[in-house]
């Protein structure tokens, strides 16, 4: 018997003491052990490289992603986590990275414009077109009243347009003969038609083919200038050039 | 001063008709001009019959007749005022009674002063709903015992229209009879080229300016309208995409019939008086030429050679042998005739600027449009001038400022129609062929190149 109360008295005791040991060691208990590291989170970047091309020409797409077991990019399908491809898209593309982790999952994108070819090339590579230049280049040919001969003083631009006319050969144009508003409707018309054909005559005697060379007669009924002054009637006494289309 | 007097002696002696030039020398401010200037006039010298046009009188007094009878009268009177062969007694001088009918004329009242007319037209007109009924006579009041000269009843629609009719088919009447037999003018047309539409179109107007129309309606230029000699067609010339072409309108179909286009600068075409050939300025052979062709465009053939440029010719309508043309080929245009083969190329013009000539019925007279004194520090006027072209000696008809140009003769050769700017801008006026009588015919727009018809 005396045994058992011992037992019991033991088991009491060492209770006790373990309650006492358990309330006083609240105070001061030992930091817990770190929980298990979280999973990282994926990183994923993208670029294309130039990101304007023009239709048919091809540029560089490079990604990087860390952190991911899963990447993708829309309309190419899975893909490595790092890496680059070249790319031709047929319009401007916007390509959207998916990266999926154990940490989640990020997205990227970049974007590509295309723009359409170039026009064709033109005759003349750069610069003014044909058309520009003949309207810089070629200088009317004024006349004196009631003549319809080249007056000396227009020989360096009857030169000058035959140089430019050769040299663009395959020009064709209109010599518009016009008059000043003084005489009469009908012998201004024939005075402008002698007026054009003296321009092409002097053209075509400087080596420019007959062919390439339209004429017409306005008289006076078309006038660059309509006030009744000496120097508005010579702006009417002209062969005027007119690019042909 | 002499070339007048003998200018005088050929015209008289040449007119063989009643269209008796006569020139009268009146002399302006001498400080003025400097130089004196001549006026001819239509049968100086001549007695003028005194004629009496007394207001017909209407059957009703609804606004209807009153309204037609303001435009019978009115236009009978500018009809009689116009023709130059009459002199009209001022309706100051008239009684106070007017007669509608023959047995309500007191002939006393009218051929004693102050009237003292030799005749007297007279009449009455009567509207119903559906017709204008008008009566008019024309009596020699002088010869009491048979005094009617002329009684006429028309009956047409009761419009405007058919009482102005009705007034120059009445007043062409009375002019045959007081003007030596020739027809009167007064149904006539003037074509001509007007940009009110926006650009220049051919239009046409009676002689009078009254019922102005478009005629084409191309939306390009069209220039020189030239009517057939029996007013079924227009020949004109227009811009096209091959140049200025020779276009043909015909007034009986309303429309635009071919002519051949062959490109280049065609311009002013002229009838032939018979109607079967067309002369016109042509470069197709290179600068611009005096060509002939039918009236259909063919067979043309070249008939100038010049070194200007060759332009406006018109044939000698009563002889059909002579063609008058402008040509460029000693500097300055001038007026030149050939035959009508080409042959005989004769200057007419001495000096200055000489352009649209235009040949008289009679075939005996040129007029043409003429910058005499032209040169530096000399400015001149563009004027219409007269020139007999056997003796090449002129007269001046215009002297009213403006530029002045293309002259066109009536049918009668007592009128000549022309453009001037003279009001600020360009209108057709018409004159007697003595230079009296100025009368605008065209306000709206710019109005030029008349062209009288025919007949």
């Amino acid at each position: 018997m005396k045994q058992q109360k011992l037992k019991w008295f033991t088991l009491v005791v060492a209770l006790g003491a373990v309650m006492m040991l358990g309330a006083c060691k609240k105070k001061a208990a030992p930091p817990p052990p770190p929980p298990p590291p979280a999973p990282p989170s994926p990183t994923a970047s993208i670029s294309v490289d130039p990101n304007t091309i023009q239709k048919g020409q091809s540029a560089t797409l490079a990604w990087q992603t860390s952190n991911a077991t899963d990447v993708s990019i829309d309309g190419i399908g899975a893909v490595q986590p790092s890496g680059s491809q070249s790319v031709s898209p047929a319009d401007s593309t916007t390509y959207h990275l998916t990266a999926k982790g154990a940490g989640g999952t990020q997205e990227a994108t970049a974007r590509i414009t295309v723009t359409p070819p170039p026009p064709p090339p033109q005759p003349v590579s750069a610069g003014p077109t044909e058309e520009e230049l003949f309207a810089q280049s070629v200088k009317d040919i004024y006349f004196d009243y009631d003549k319809s001969d080249l007056r000396a003083d227009q020989q360096s631009s009857v030169q000058a347009d035959i140089a430019f006319l050769n040299q663009h050969a395959n020009v064709s144009f209109t010599v518009e003969g016009h008059c000043d508003e003084r005489g009469s409707t009908e012998y201004n018309l024939a005075l402008g038609d002698q007026r054009a054909s003296s321009v092409k005559n002097a053209l075509t005697a400087g080596g420019v083919g007959a062919s390439r060379i339209k004429t017409i007669s306005y008289g006076k009924e078309k006038p660059f200038c309509t006030e009744s002054n000496e120097a508005c009637w010579q702006q009417n006494r002209r062969g005027h050039f007119v690019y042909q289309k | 001063m002499n070339a007048s007097a003998r200018l005088t002696a050929r015209l008289r002696r040449r007119s063989g008709n009643a269209f008796l030039l006569v020139l009268t020398l009146c002399l302006l401010v001498p400080s003025l001009f400097a130089q004196d200037w001549i006026k001819t006039g239509t049968g100086l010298g001549v007695e003028k019959v005194r004629l009496a046009v007394s207001d017909f009188k209407a059957s009703a007094s609804d606004a209807q007749s009153t309204a037609l009878l303001k435009t019978f009268n009115d236009t009978l009177w500018n009809d009689l005022d116009n023709s130059g062969v009459v002199e009209l007694v001022s309706k100051s001088f008239y009684p106070l009674q007017v007669p509608g009918q023959p047995s309500e004329v007191n002939f006393i009242a009218w051929n004693a002063p102050p009237p003292n007319a030799a005749m007297l037209a007279f009449g009455n007109l009567a509207a119903a709903p559906d017709k204008l009924t008008i009566q008019g006579w024309l009596y020699d009041v002088k010869n009491t015992a048979s005094p009617q000269v002329l009684g006429k009843q028309y009956a047409d629609a009761p419009t405007e229209d058919a009482a102005r009719l009705i007034a120059h088919k009445f007043a062409d009447e009375i002019i045959m009879r007081l003007g030596g037999g020739i027809a009167g003018i007064c149904e006539s047309k003037i074509y001509f080229v007007s940009d009110r539409s926006g650009h220049k179109e051919i239009w046409v107007m009676d002689y009078d300016g009254s019922n102005q129309r478009q005629i084409t309606q191309l939306g390009s230029t069209a220039l020189s309208p030239r009517v057939s000699p029996d007013g079924s067609r227009i020949a004109f010339s227009s811009l096209t995409k091959t140049g200025w072409e020779i276009m043909m309108y015909s007034l009986d179909l309303n429309r635009m019939v071919s002519f051949p286009r062959v490109g280049g600068t065609n311009l002013s075409p002229a009838w032939s008086g018979d109607g079967l050939k067309l002369a016109f300025s042509s470069s197709r052979g290179g600068g611009p030429q005096i060509y002939v062709s039918d009236a259909s465009g063919g067979n043309a053939r070249r008939l100038t050679n010049n070194k200007g440029p060759d332009v406006s010719p018109v044939w000698n309508r009563k002889t059909g042998a002579q063609i008058a043309f402008v040509s460029g080929q000693t500097g300055l245009p001038q007026v030149y005739t050939m035959e009508a083969d080409g042959t005989n190329q004769q200057r007419v013009t001495d000096q200055g600027y000489a352009v649209s000539p235009a040949w008289a019925p009679n075939g005996q007279f040129l007029s043409l449009a003429w910058i005499r004194k032209y040169g530096p520090g000399e400015p001149g006027s563009r004027d219409i001038y007269l020139m007999d072209i056997a003796s090449k000696q002129w007269v001046q008809l215009t002297h009213d400022g403006g530029a002045n140009d293309s002259p066109s003769w009536s049918p009668d050769g007592r009128h000549i129609v022309f453009q001037s700017s003279r009001s600020g801008k360009e209108e057709i006026w018409m004159m007697l062929a003595d230079g009296t009588k100025t009368r605008q015919l065209t306000f709206t727009g710019r109005n030029t190149q008349p062209n009288w018809s025919w007949k």
